[in-house]
């Protein structure tokens, strides 16, 4: 292997450790995780709920500092939330005073306003949402507009802000089935036209094989650590309906809940 | 998909033609008088109905409370006549009626109409409510937005805002050496504290989630205070404009009592040393009102600058 080690270890989590300081004392989330994420790559993270993948997403984005061990971004170390990372949050966090192009710009005009124009941001900014299907919405406030479309805002606001990476945090978990299935399509079509890095937490088995090169699944908490790594060597443009019937996807697919299941089933809380 | 949307459109355009061809041939109507009648008539009666239904509506919305204010007169005229020197209501209006026929008068300084004392009293509550929001907004921001911040003026607060301001007043004596500017004091030191307290719960209730894409965004601080706060804790703020503004109106007639000058507050001492009851009658419902109206007025300023 001779590629190059910047772009084989675009993201690297080395030895990280997370403690938690509660009322109730300090509390071990997440023990010794170390992952490299090549660039270009699509990660998810799966595993039960409460077993920290939302702590190790938030990691990454720098919104949390690890208690020890580094995080590295692009051979820099992370250190807080920059616009080379964008985060997709799962409640789309839209500030629902501002219209969906106001709540774009926003990210828009933080990113590149030094170097451009008003209108070249409005530029970017409608391109965004264009990107995302909802140049008819833009002038619409959130509550406005459905959950689904919300969720686009909040992937347009995170695109537009042309990140190297993307996190993505339970993207579609608040949406109904159908809409989800929509949405997953067009960030399938988006993330092979931006070439870009992402990292996507999810507790939806179908969605992580659908999306990922590699599905990282995470053994239950406290002190939650990687459990195990599977590859997904399904080849790409992958077609939804297509891969319901590929024996390779269904193995896949019973790898994860046979690891979420069988191997680190968790008790009925 | 755009055949449908063309298709659909055309349609709509010739169901707006036949609409509006259709007044243009009132023959049809005169050859039938009959069904004319008929069919003009059903929209009348209609309307009728509906009118009742909105007379209805009013009389329901209306009757409890005038109920309320009758059955007040009744007591209000029962206890007058049953005692001596309280003016009864029908008395009070006359005085009333005579005291609003000319309500902008001036004698001299220390003799001026109803009109000049309640503007006089607006004028000094304006004056110490505008300078608590000057000084009682942006504080609120601060203590709501740095932890460090809202420990330190914690006591401070807790131990002054069960003060009554009007213990405040020497106070203000002392400093300004002069009546007025005490009395906008007091009026100060009342509305700060809604204001202070009522910015800062706010701020420091905006949802993490908001925050945390001000940090993803990494926005300034500049941003984040014109982009989220303000939005945010705008209902929070105008709760306590709201409040201030209540109380200050409540005080400013203790503290007019006791600083005089022209004003409703004195305007009531003044007419109980000339033992002029319907006057004090008549101060009340004007406090009344007055402080009703502030608070309406308020309200449609909170709308406007709700998000919701």
């Amino acid at each position: 292997m001779t590629t190059n080690v910047m772009q084989d270890r675009y993201v690297l989590i080395e030895n990280v450790n997370m403690t938690f300081q509660t009322k109730k004392g300090s509390f071990q989330a997440l023990k010794d995780i170390n992952l490299n994420i090549r660039e270009g790559e699509f990660i998810s993270i799966i595993g039960h709920s409460g077993c920290g993948k939302s702590t190790v997403l938030n990691l990454i984005a720098g919104l949390l500092q690890p208690s020890e061990g580094y995080l590295f971004c692009a051979g820099r170390e992370i250190s807080k939330p920059g616009p080379e990372r964008a985060v997709v949050f799962q409640n789309h966090s839209l500030l629902p005073w501002l219209t969906c192009f106001e709540n774009v710009y926003l990210a828009v005009e933080r990113v590149f306003s030094d170097n451009e124009g008003p209108a070249q941001l409005a530029e970017r900014t409608r391109a965004a949402l264009e990107l995302v299907g909802l140049s008819h919405a833009i002038e619409k406030r959130p509550n406005e507009i459905s959950g689904g479309m919300k969720q686009r805002v909040g992937i347009a606001r995170a695109l537009a802000m042309e990140p190297k990476v993307l996190l993505l945090d339970e993207p579609f978990g608040a949406l109904d089935a159908l809409t989800r299935a929509g949405l997953q399509d067009e960030l399938m079509a988006i993330m092979a036209r931006s070439g870009c890095t992402a990292v996507m937490v999810t507790h939806d088995v179908d969605e992580a094989v659908l999306l990922s090169d590699r599905i990282v699944m995470m053994t239950n908490g406290p002190a939650a650590t990687i459990g195990e790594i599977l590859e997904v060597d399904l080849p790409r443009p992958r077609k939804r309906l297509e891969l319901v019937e590929d024996p390779a996807y269904t193995h896949l697919r019973s790898e994860v809940l046979k690891f979420l299941y069988e191997r680190h089933a968790k008790k009925a809380a | 998909m755009s055949v449908v949307s063309f298709s659909k459109e055309k349609v709509m355009q010739t169901s707006v033609e036949t609409v509006k061809a259709a007044p243009a041939q009132p023959v049809v109507a005169v050859v039938t008088p009959l069904s004319t009648t008929a069919t003009a008539a059903a929209p009348l009666l209609q309307k009728r109905g509906a009118w009742a239904a909105t007379a209805k509506r009013g009389f329901e919305w209306l009757l409890p409370p005038v109920t309320g204010l009758l059955i007040f007169a009744a007591i209000w005229a029962t206890v007058s006549a049953l005692t001596q020197g309280l003016p009864g209501p029908v008395k009070t209006w006359q005085s009333a009626v005579e005291l609003f026929s000319d309500p902008f008068y001036i004698n001299n300084p220390n003799d001026m109409g109803i009109g000049w004392n309640i503007l006089n009293s607006l004028k000094r509550v304006a004056t110490g409510f505008g300078l608590a929001a000057i000084v009682g907004i942006p504080m609120g921001f601060v203590i709501g937005r740095y932890t460090f911040m809202s420990r330190m003026a914690a006591p401070i607060i807790s131990l002054l805002k069960p003060v009554s301001p009007l213990a405040w007043l020497p106070i203000g004596l002392l400093v300004f050496k002069a009546a007025n500017p005490a009395a906008i004091w007091v009026i100060f030191i009342t509305a700060v504290w809604p204001m202070i307290i009522n910015t800062a719960v706010g701020v420091s209730k905006v949802p993490q989630d908001y925050m945390n894409v001000a940090k993803v965004l990494n926005l300034s601080e500049w941003k984040v205070v014109t982009k989220i706060l303000l939005p945010y804790v705008m209902p929070y703020m105008m709760t306590g404009v709201r409040l201030s503004i209540g109380a200050a109106w409540l005080v400013i007639v203790a503290a007019e009592m006791l600083t005089g000058g022209l004003g409703i507050g004195f305007w009531v001492w003044d007419e109980w040393n000339n033992l002029n009851v319907e006057h004090i009658i008549i101060a009340i419902f004007i406090v009344g009102i007055v402080g009703l109206l502030l608070e309406q007025l308020l309200v449609l300023v909170a709308k406007r600058y709700s998000y919701e």
